[in-house]
């Protein structure tokens, strides 16, 4: 059933080349991995209903299959509390190249992670994990492993990055929880092994992680060119 | 596929050998195995005729007895055909040597030649390589025996994408004292590759260490080597070429860009602990510890030296390298200090490292060693011995290896690599404890461990 799913989304993508951040997340939901709660629309009403339901302030972002790179086209906005807020980024983000809809979803806070996959010609999927967000080539602080990993492959993987400490916790700061962490590793490695054959790369940036959970908060899967 | 008559072959031909040519491949190949080698050699050329007062042999399947191993090298065109002859006589496998195949874009012939012989089983090193270098054995390098070094008889399998980086890579092994067991150029690597060479030398009893010089592996090949160096039972050795980050621009995720070719190369290299060398220096240093210890260490060094200078650019070097210097406990200074001749016991530094000091003797620097062999944060010693000071005597490398062998942990000395030294060298090398010819080296050999499972 879940592998279904799975089948359906990557099929359907296959003409993008790329699968639309929705549906990634559906396809990680379906995986057993923790996703923000969102609502997809174009309504700013439905919108507002969310806003006002959630917990705390929401993200808004444009689908669009024309915008691979979201943060290029300024296609993500963070930190909304308001109504009007709400529907001015909403027009705004309604305009943009390709816009199908909007993906809004509840804020999530943590230490920003990069988990991604590659299909390496040598040596098939591996995996990277390291510290994330919009930065993550500038300080490029990642490590890298053939999948499938072990757990002891997470603990290496975590021990070998400069900043092991925002992982572990530092100055009163908590860290990551790596039960979380190695549970969302070693699964999502499983799921690349079995989708090889599909799957070009995955950037799972940023995954949201604290002490208690890690979230995927932007999911893009690039596919195999057929 | 039976690898046995390629590389412990009783008998062979060299196909291609000239009447006219006196430095062609297949001349120098048949000279110098005919002259110097046990197997029994017969030279082989379509025009037959007569060669250094031997009859040349028309074709492979004129030669009376059973042939173990053929060594090609006539003109690319004509590989097929003499493939199809060594299969016919029932020859074990080939060495081509001839280029003009993949490596300048007749990729279809080298495939041909390839289809005849997997439907066959023939097994076969290259095309357009220098193949097999195995002592007391064999040796088809076409280079005449005057102008190459020859490590001596020993414990590395080496196996070589490039001819000449093997050739100068038996220099380097030799100006270390590093001794061969095989030595294989597969060139295009179109039959036999790395990974049936991992099998190989896996289970040849005189290989201990096995190292690679590799350019590149084919598609989902890299997974499949590092699978076999997993469950070899040796330590495996890698240098890698080819490093550049050329074609990773154009990439459209992150994960992409941050996990370039070489990248992955390397840090799965790592996963799966087969030692990666940076350059050619390193493959030697690793290649001498890991044939000496074929288990890891974690990297604590407790270093002894003669000289505060050698112990600062040793402290330097493994800063550098990741290797650890760690405090030593109390207990082992004191002991040490107790046992010191009274001479040195008041000049001596006892913080790692341990300056013993240009005044200290044998006794004080087999004392230190095996007290800072049983200390608890100590799982390495290294012995930076500059034998200029009178007290030392040319017993030091045998006497400091009954202290590493007793006491069991890895030990690796710093010697000048001068013949004045021999004596204390050899000490050391017959004695199963590698000695590098500069502290840096010495390092690199820690490093390596490092690099290696641990015990």
């Amino acid at each position: 059933m879940l592998d279904k799913t799975v089948k359906k989304i990557i099929e359907k993508s296959k003409s993008l080349g790329w699968i639309l951040e929705p549906d990634a997340k559906a396809l990680m939901k379906s995986r057993g991995f923790d996703i923000p709660d969102s609502i997809l629309t174009s309504s700013f009403k439905e919108a507002d209903q969310f806003l006002t339901h959630s917990k705390g302030p929401v993200v808004a972002k444009a689908v669009s299959k024309k915008i691979l790179h979201k943060t290029e086209h300024q296609a993500v906005v963070t930190g909304i509390f308001s109504s009007d807020h709400l529907k001015n980024e909403m027009e705004r983000l309604q305009k943009l190249v390709g816009c199908e809809n909007i993906l809004v979803e509840e804020m999530v806070q943590g230490i920003e992670i990069i988990i991604g996959a590659k299909n390496d010609f040598q040596f098939g999927p591996v995996i990277v994990f390291g510290i994330g967000g919009t930065s993550v080539e500038i300080y490029n602080d990642t490590a890298v492993r053939m999948a499938p990993l072990s757990p002891d492959d997470v603990l290496s993987m975590v021990n070998s990055l400069k900043a092991k400490e925002i992982i572990s916790g530092y100055r009163g700061k908590t860290g990551v929880n790596m039960e979380a962490l190695t549970h969302l590793l070693v699964n999502f490695s499983q799921f690349v092994m079995e989708h090889e054959n599909d799957i070009e790369s995955i950037d799972l940036n940023p995954v949201m992680c604290t002490k208690d959970q890690c979230v995927i908060v932007d999911a893009r899967i690039m596919l195999q060119p057929s | 596929m039976n690898l046995k008559y390629l590389f412990r072959p009783s008998t062979m031909a060299v196909i291609g050998v000239s009447t006219s040519q006196d430095n062609h491949p297949a001349n120098v190949i048949y000279n110098k195995n005919h002259l110097r080698y046990p197997v029994k050699t017969f030279p082989v050329n379509p025009k037959g005729g007569i060669f250094s007062r031997e009859t040349l042999y028309q074709t492979v399947e004129d030669i009376q007895e059973k042939i173990d191993m053929a060594v090609i090298a006539v003109r690319s065109e004509f590989v097929p055909g003499v493939v199809e002859q060594c299969i016919q006589k029932g020859v074990g496998g080939a060495v081509i040597i001839s280029g003009g195949f993949a490596e300048s874009g007749n990729l279809r012939l080298q495939q041909r030649v390839v289809d005849i012989a997997k439907e066959a089983s023939f097994p076969f090193v290259g095309p357009n390589c220098l193949g097999i270098y195995a002592p007391d054995y064999v040796d088809t390098f076409f280079l005449p025996g005057e102008r190459i070094i020859h490590p001596d008889k020993g414990n590395v399998g080496f196996v070589s994408q490039s001819g000449g980086v093997l050739v100068d890579q038996m220099v380097k092994f030799a100006g270390q004292g590093i001794g061969i067991s095989l030595a294989v150029s597969i060139g295009n690597k179109a039959f036999i590759r790395e990974t049936d060479m991992l099998d190989w030398l896996d289970q040849d009893l005189a290989t201990k260490v096995i190292a690679f010089y590799v350019e590149g592996f084919e598609k989902g090949e890299g997974r499949q080597f590092i699978k076999k160096a997993e469950q070899c039972s040796k330590p495996v050795i890698i240098l890698k070429a080819g490093k550049s980050k050329k074609g990773i621009e154009a990439v459209s995720s992150h994960t992409a860009a941050l996990a370039g070719d070489y990248r992955v190369f390397s840090e799965v290299m790592k996963q799966y602990c087969v030692a990666e060398a940076d350059n050619e220096y390193e493959l030697t240093s690793f290649c001498e510890a890991l044939s000496c210890y074929p288990k890891g260490i974690n990297g604590n060094i407790g270093i002894i030296t003669l000289s505060g200078g050698h112990g600062v650019i040793a402290a330097d070097a493994c800063e550098r390298h990741g290797v650890s210097i760690p405090g030593i406990e109390p207990a082992t200074i004191g002991i040490i200090k107790e046992k010191l001749s009274p001479e040195i016991r008041n000049i001596v530094s006892l913080e790692n490292p341990l300056d013993l000091t240009g005044s200290s003797t044998d006794c004080d620097i087999v004392t230190s060693a095996r007290h800072l062999s049983r200390d608890n944060n100590i799982d390495c010693i290294m012995a930076l011995l500059i034998p200029y000071s009178p007290g030392i005597s040319t017993d030091i490398g045998a006497k400091l290896s009954l202290v590493a062998r007793n006491e069991g942990k890895p030990m690796i000395a710093y010697v000048p690599n001068e013949d004045k030294y021999r004596i204390i060298i050899e000490g050391f090398e017959l004695n199963n404890i590698p000695v590098a010819s500069s502290v840096e080296g010495a390092v690199l050999m820690a490093k390596a461990l490092m690099r290696c499972r641990p015990c």
